[in-house]
């Protein structure tokens, strides 16, 4: 029977990759029985929702982030564009 | 060179002179939210524009300036990575065999037992506030785990793509996937669930 600690690796671990079939039964058995780790595993699922929606921000949405670039880095970018493509500009 | 592109119908045109207004901030969050460095993220957003400006005669217009731009963004994200010269943030040190955090007790048994969330927790992502606290979440990470669950969830690498670009051993890259989502559940469950639906 695994650890909770096993358990709960193996539910993180069966995001990234999909799980050897002995290592997918154990863990189902121990989901069974245990309520924590099961919520844990809705947990990680949840947070992949979030990932889900950052990545979605592609198309339309903002990132959920609010922080802005500071004034003088702004500023800094601004010159270098306006240097860059007036040297450039000429055919 | 000005060849024009037929492709170029729906008026996607690169307008450079706006960069800087329309979409430094954009890029800046983009890249903060993944690199968990100012001074990284601001020179990536620049390297990015400059990239741009450079590659201008290989938009194609199929997509939009914005998507293009974010395109190289990417690229110059993945540059900053490999960079074996950067210093990592504060605290981004983090390797598996820092002290084990008090998540299991000795037995492998949960020492501060995962709560319920509620029968809707995807709810929270229709609030501003939810995002305000996953924010602060991210932010208490050491900045290497936060770096990595960034490249694993939000640019969805492969882990053998983020082994690479590290140098670490899939082993440990599990050790940090699990540990990074473990702080996040931990930290959201606190500060967030915790707070909307008291009980159980
Ligand atoms: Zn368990």
């Amino acid at each position: 029977m695994l650890s909770c600690k096993e358990a709960a690796a193996l539910v993180s671990e069966s995001l990234d990759r999909k799980l050897p079939l002995g290592q997918r039964i154990a863990l189902r058995m121990h989901l069974l029985f245990c309520r924590f780790c099961r919520r844990f595993s809705r947990q990680v699922l949840f947070l992949r929702g979030t990932a889900d929606r950052v990545r979605g921000e592609k198309e339309g949405e903002e990132p959920p982030v609010s922080d802005s670039l500071s004034a003088e880095a702004k500023e800094k970018i601004e010159q270098a564009l306006k240097t860059h493509s007036e040297s450039k500009s000429k055919p | 060179m000005s060849i024009i592109d037929p492709s170029k119908g729906k008026g996607e045109t690169l307008n450079p002179e706006n960069w800087g207004k329309d979409y430094a901030d954009y890029l800046f969050r983009y890249a903060l939210v993944r690199l968990r460095d100012r001074q990284g993220a601001e020179d990536v957003v620049q390297e990015t524009f400059l990239a741009a400006l450079k590659g201008k005669d290989q938009f194609k217009g199929l997509s939009s300036e914005r998507t293009w731009l974010v395109g190289i963004l990417k690229h110059k994200m993945m540059d900053y990575f490999r960079k074996p010269s950067r210093e990592l943030p504060v605290s981004g040190l983090i390797t598996s065999e820092d002290p084990p955090e008090e998540f299991f007790d000795l037995n492998g048994k949960w020492q501060v037992k995962p709560s319920s969330w509620g029968d809707s927790p995807m709810d929270a992502l229709e609030k501003k506030e939810f995002w305000k606290t996953f924010e602060a979440c991210m932010s208490v990470l050491p900045g290497r785990l936060a770096q990595i669950f960034a490249l694993r969830e939000f640019e969805g690498l492969k882990n053998e793509e983020i082994c690479n670009l590290f140098n670490v051993s899939t082993t440990n890259l599990n050790v940090m996937l699990f540990r990074s989502r473990m702080r996040l559940a931990r930290c959201l469950e606190t500060n967030w669930f915790g707070k909307k639906a008291k009980g159980e």
